[in-house]
């Protein structure tokens, strides 16, 4: 058991330490190790966690691996798998984020990284084109989109509130809809 | 505190940001504001060093907000807070995994939710703008038009997104380039 629950937490360590990015970029990574190595799941169970994984709260690439570790190995294997997949982050980000306090006030460092937040701003800026395409579909949708974004900016309300309301509406409107 | 406020602030985050790492990014520019932990130009190097360090993105913020709050144990409380609830709903829903993804409520939601978060994302973009490529700071000292429009960042953000648009590579590329135009462009 206790060997078994190492090799979930190795696994997703290595998950962890290989992934750039966003959640989408673990699929390749997931599909070698845990479809084609160890035979754990089949490629469809793995596209069936991802779909799921979209939809409920928290980092995608958390949830399916607390997915994937859960169907081997019930809850233990769901902790070791989430465990797994955020320790590599701990460990590079700490000590880069200790690094940037000792050489954030060098010049050279200091224009690096004004012209990497135009691009941060350029690269976010397409991540939120791509998901209007795939969630604005209508009027509603529309409507929504404008709300929140204009209480956002020019109010302080939270976006836990945003997010619950929205969601609420959503409910409602598909609700009227059927009948 | 400072550990269990890191810990109830990214529980939240964990919670209540659906979509995503990018979708915790609203959340945290309203943490800053309210807590006064940190700013703007700290918000773009999270979101470039996330960006280009392995780790999923959503789970890089968390350590580097905890870690820069609360050194290195406050970077192990704030992630550690923010995948909890993502343990505690997984779990739950792998027990009734099929109910759950044959739910129309799940559907119902989702509808009324992409467009809320993508309006918070917007949102978020539209403060980073003012951070990065508009010059506030400066303005509000001089109030001159001429120190709030920098040509030279303008014109390599227009550059940057059409590249971005057109190449669809890996992001860790675009902050390369950058950071080699920003170094012998003296940005």
């Amino acid at each position: 058991m206790l060997k078994e629950l190492l090799e979930i937490y190795l696994v997703f360590f290595k998950m962890g330490s290989v992934t750039f990015g966003g959640g989408y970029a673990m699929l390749p990574i997931l599909r070698r190790e845990i479809v084609e190595r160890r035979g754990w799941l089949d490629e469809e169970k793995v596209m069936d966690f991802f779909a799921v994984s979209q939809c409920l709260p928290g980092i995608i690439a958390s949830n399916v691996s607390v997915f994937i570790g859960y169907q081997r190995r019930k809850t233990p294997g769901a902790i070791a798998a989430a465990l797994g997949v955020v320790t590599p982050s701990i460990i590079i980000i700490t000590l880069i984020a200790a690094l940037m306090q000792n050489f954030q006030n060098e010049p050279m460092v200091q224009h690096a990284f004004k012209a990497i937040s135009i691009c941060v701003c350029a690269l976010i800026l397409q991540a939120v084109i791509s998901m209007w395409k795939k969630g604005v579909k209508d009027w509603v949708g529309i409507g929504l989109f404008a709300v929140v974004f204009a209480l956002s900016v020019f109010t302080r309300v939270s976006p836990v509130w945003l997010v619950v309301v929205s969601a609420l509406i959503g409910i409602a409107v598909k609700k009227a809809e059927e009948k | 505190m400072i550990y269990l406020h890191l810990a109830w602030e990214f529980l939240q985050i964990g919670l209540f940001a659906v979509g995503g790492g990018m979708a915790t990014l609203p959340f945290l520019q309203r943490l800053g504001e309210r807590t006064g932990w940190f700013n703007e130009k700290f918000i773009t190097d999270m979101i470039a060093i996330s960006e280009s360090t392995p780790g999923p993105i959503g789970i890089n913020m968390a350590t580097y907000v905890g870690y820069n709050t609360a050194g290195i144990l406050g970077g192990v409380v704030a992630t550690l807070a923010e995948i909890l609830p993502s343990v505690i709903i997984v779990v739950l829903v792998s027990k009734s995994l099929e109910r759950f993804s044959e739910s129309k409520y799940v559907a119902y939601t989702f509808y009324g939710l992409r467009p809320a978060v993508t309006g918070l994302i917007a949102a978020a973009v539209l403060a980073v703008f003012r951070a990065a490529v508009l010059n506030t700071a400066l303005f509000r000292q001089t109030g001159a038009f001429s120190d709030l429009i920098s040509l030279k960042y303008i014109l390599f953000f227009a550059v940057i997104f059409a590249a971005i648009r057109k190449f669809k590579k890996s992001p860790i590329l675009y902050i390369a380039i950058s950071a080699v135009v920003g170094i012998v462009m003296k940005f």
